[in-house]
């Protein structure tokens, strides 16, 4: 049946932390993988036919960083690969995995370490152009400022907005035992934080985090075996603009226009704003919530949305009741994967303190980061 | 079994060269334009587009894929980057294949590019990295060590003397004197194999591929897009991938067992039950010469220890029973790494469709394979092309 063809079964993350003094990314990815096993309760030596693993050299500080997937996952002669993406890309090849009759069970992986980056702006400022976009002695993310300045402006929406956004996000962190960003803020808090890059502020910007996500997928026939509250993935696309800073048109974000038209025409999705339950959105800085949000077609003012309490976990449509990136940390090529892992929490009503009241349809959404122009939108549902 | 069938419509490359002038996005435009045109077709019709390239080490840029977006064609489309070191080559055709058979794409354009010169003062140094932080890199580990290590450890297990491996080089460095990209073609004796300067002893200059830059792209589509095109399509036949451990140090390096597991999967696709018959000639990775006769033995086109005797006895050779590296390979044409692997699937294209001129082999062939070989001695992709 269109929609209900592949599931997630199982899930796992290791703990979620600043830094994770004394667990190598091996042992973060191999807690999450242990646990995401016996959720789904398989057998990974036996029932598994593909994994997927998403991740970047640089943040690894390897060169091939597949080279070291398999171990900590049971993959060892297994059919394995990597991505270079966000692991929601990986569960988009995952899904692809199954529909093309791969296997009927795949496992994802997306980790972070950043912790053990200690040149975090200089990886950031090698993805630009190496001819044309380095500016040498400018941190990257100027492209942030530059982007959140024309969308406040075209948009209409505020700064004021934006620390509404932060306001909320590390809020809802403070019922989310993972998360280790959650407190309680007022907006000049926000506001009166140092500036990065005019308008963006220090705390308009996630912060690291270390963590991992193991998730397993299977076919319809399987997931009906397997589990008593399959969450389908209804739908998922992804998309790329161009990567020349030049020729963007900041401030659109295209990659979410696309990857979510295509997905919520999978998913049957006219309506998002009123079809779907909650939204865990890629918040790497307080504007691209705004941003995405309206990208989607969630809000048309998602500033006013936001400040007048509508995006809350008590609103009309709740936006990262997990915390999103600036409650729970920002996870590099994984942060796609945490947003997915919440929803699945959430969609199967085991949310702990944070579970919403209604929740059984909700988009996720990822995007790399500056500066890319690359996104992926999934609809999971457990109905 | 696979949902939908697919089908291989175009294929193209670019010159392979030690420096080349252009830049990556511009290789990666050449052979993507190439492709479309073999095919017949223009950037409208492509839904999505799937990237091979190794290292971002040897561009120094940080998220390569994305940088090189737009030049192989991804502008505004569903497009991904796959990397599985050495093995991407014949991993990025594998990656289009089940974005065409899941339904998620009619026509995907898979790409790989390699500009490996922009690494000084040496592109080996992108290789420092490969290697675990704790318990290698102390130790100053380079490739050419640990590939002398497997290729000695595969000698000593089958008693297998250099001139017998070195016969590899001379067949594939004069097969690719027939190929119009190739880089090291040549015409060359096992005795000037034998005396080539010792690089790390047993593996000597002429035993090895040389660093490149260049790219290479295939058009996949639905079986029901290319009936559009042609009567007579090429199809993919089967799909295989494997990763072993990565404590290489670990595990016996005289046998790919990674690769006999990719095969498998590939042949069971395919529904092959004796490759060594029924697989017409192959495309197997060679950047070192051993490995082609290493390969040839994951595969199950010789078995343990054969692989010698039968490039010896000539069945390898572009007129023998079992043509191999018809393109001259790697040791031939070059080694970019991601491109040299997709080079290898252009070449099985070219075969199945009488394309290949003065490369054509002799016997009539309906069914190619192409593989790779990568990551730390540990993984291996697999594609096998066929058309009735």
């Amino acid at each position: 049946m269109p929609g209900k063809e592949v599931a997630i079964v199982g899930v796992g993350a290791s703990k979620f932390d600043s830094t994770t003094i004394g667990q190598s990314y091996k042992e973060l990815t191999y807690d999450a993988a242990k646990q995401a096993y016996s959720d789904a309760g398989v057998n990974v030596r036996d029932d598994v036919g593909s994994f997927v693993c998403c991740a970047e050299d640089f943040w690894e500080g390897n060169s091939i960083s597949d080279e070291y997937a398999p171990d900590q996952l049971g993959a060892k002669l297994r059919p394995l690969f990597t991505v270079s993406a966000d692991g929601l890309l990986g569960l988009g090849h995952a899904y692809m995995h199954i529909m093309a009759g791969v296997s009927d069970i795949v496992v994802v992986e997306s980790h972070s370490k950043l912790s053990d980056v200690e040149s975090k702006t200089m990886v950031e400022d090698l993805g630009f152009d190496p001819t044309f976009g380095r500016i040498p002695g400018i941190d990257p993310k100027y492209l942030a400022g530059l982007e959140m300045r024309r969308y406040l402006e075209e948009s209409g929406n505020t700064v004021e907005d934006c620390a509404a956004v932060v306001v909320k996000n590390c809020e809802n962190a403070l019922k989310n035992d993972l998360a280790t960003y959650g407190s309680s803020y007022s907006k000049e808090d926000i506001l009166q934080s140092e500036e990065v890059s005019s308008p963006l502020k220090k705390m308009d910007i996630s912060q690291p985090c270390d963590g991992s996500v193991v998730m397993v997928l299977a076919s319809a026939a399987k997931a009906s075996k397997l589990s008593d509250n399959p969450i389908w993935i209804s739908g998922i696309s992804w998309f790329s603009d161009t990567p020349n800073v030049e020729e963007m048109d900041l401030g659109q974000a295209q990659y979410a226009i696309n990857s979510s038209r295509k997905a919520f025409q999978m998913a049957r999705i006219l309506r998002p704003a009123d079809q779907l339950d909650f939204a865990e959105i890629d918040d790497t800085y307080s504007y691209k919530e705004l941003e995405h949000m309206e990208a989607l077609g969630l809000a048309k003012k998602a500033g006013r949305f936001v400040s007048t309490g509508k995006a809350d976990r008590d609103g009309a449509l709740p936006v990262n009741p997990s915390g999103g990136s600036l409650g729970m940390g920002y996870f590099v090529e994984a942060s796609g994967l945490v947003r997915a892992y919440e929803s699945v929490l959430q969609l199967r009503g085991k949310a702990g303190k944070g579970q919403l009241s209604k929740a059984s349809k909700c988009v996720v959404q990822s995007w790399r980061g500056i500066p890319t122009q690359t996104g992926v939108t999934a609809v999971l549902t457990s109905r | 079994m696979p949902k939908r069938k697919v089908c291989v419509i175009g294929a193209g490359l670019t010159l392979f060269r030690r420096r080349l002038l252009e830049t990556g996005k511009e290789l990666s435009f050449e052979a993507s334009k190439m492709a479309l045109e073999s095919a017949g077709i223009t950037r409208k019709e492509v839904d999505s587009v799937v990237l091979g390239s190794a290292p971002d080490a040897f561009d120094g840029v940080h998220m390569k894929g994305e940088y090189l977006s737009d030049g192989a064609g991804a502008y505004r489309r569903a497009y991904s980057r796959v990397f599985v070191g050495g093995a991407t080559g014949v991993f990025t055709p594998v990656s289009a294949w089940w974005h065409v058979a899941s339904g998620m794409s009619d026509v995907c354009l898979a790409v790989a590019e390699e500009k490996m010169s922009t690494l000084q003062p040496h592109p080996a140094y992108a290789f420092w990295s490969i290697f675990d932080h704790d318990y290698e890199r102390p130790l100053g580990t380079t490739l050419l060590w640990i590939f002398a290590l497997e290729m000695r450890r595969y000698m000593h297990a089958h008693g297998i003397k250099e001139e017998e491996i070195a016969q590899v080089a001379v067949k594939n460095k004069r097969n690719a004197l027939d190929h119009p990209c190739a880089q090291l073609a040549a015409n060359i004796t096992v005795d000037d194999v034998m005396k080539s300067e010792p690089m790390v002893w047993p593996v000597k200059r002429l035993d090895v591929s040389p660093p490149s830059d260049g790219a290479a792209a295939i058009v996949l589509c639905s079986e029901e897009f290319a009936k559009k095109l042609t009567k007579d399509p090429v199809y993919v036949a089967g799909c295989g991938w494997n990763i072993d451990s990565m404590y290489w140090t670990d595990r016996d390096l005289y046998y790919p067992q990674y690769l006999e597991n990719a095969g498998k999967m590939a042949y069971k696709m395919a529904g092959i039950k004796n490759p060594r018959t029924e697989i017409d000639f192959a495309e197997v990775y060679d950047p070192f010469d051993y490995k082609e006769l290493h390969h040839m033995e994951g595969l199950q086109l010789a078995k343990k220890g054969e692989a010698p005797k039968l490039t010896t006895s000539g069945v390898t050779q572009r007129d023998g029973e079992l043509p191999i590296n018809p393109s001259g390979g790697l040791l031939g044409v070059g080694n970019p790494i991601a491109a040299a692997g997709m080079m290898k699937v252009c070449e099985l294209y070219f075969q199945l469709t009488h394309q290949a001129g003065k490369r054509q082999v002799k016997k009539e062939v309906h069914t190619g394979l192409a593989q790779a070989w990568g990551d730390l001695m540990q993984y291996s992709s697999v594609f096998i092309m066929r058309r009735r």
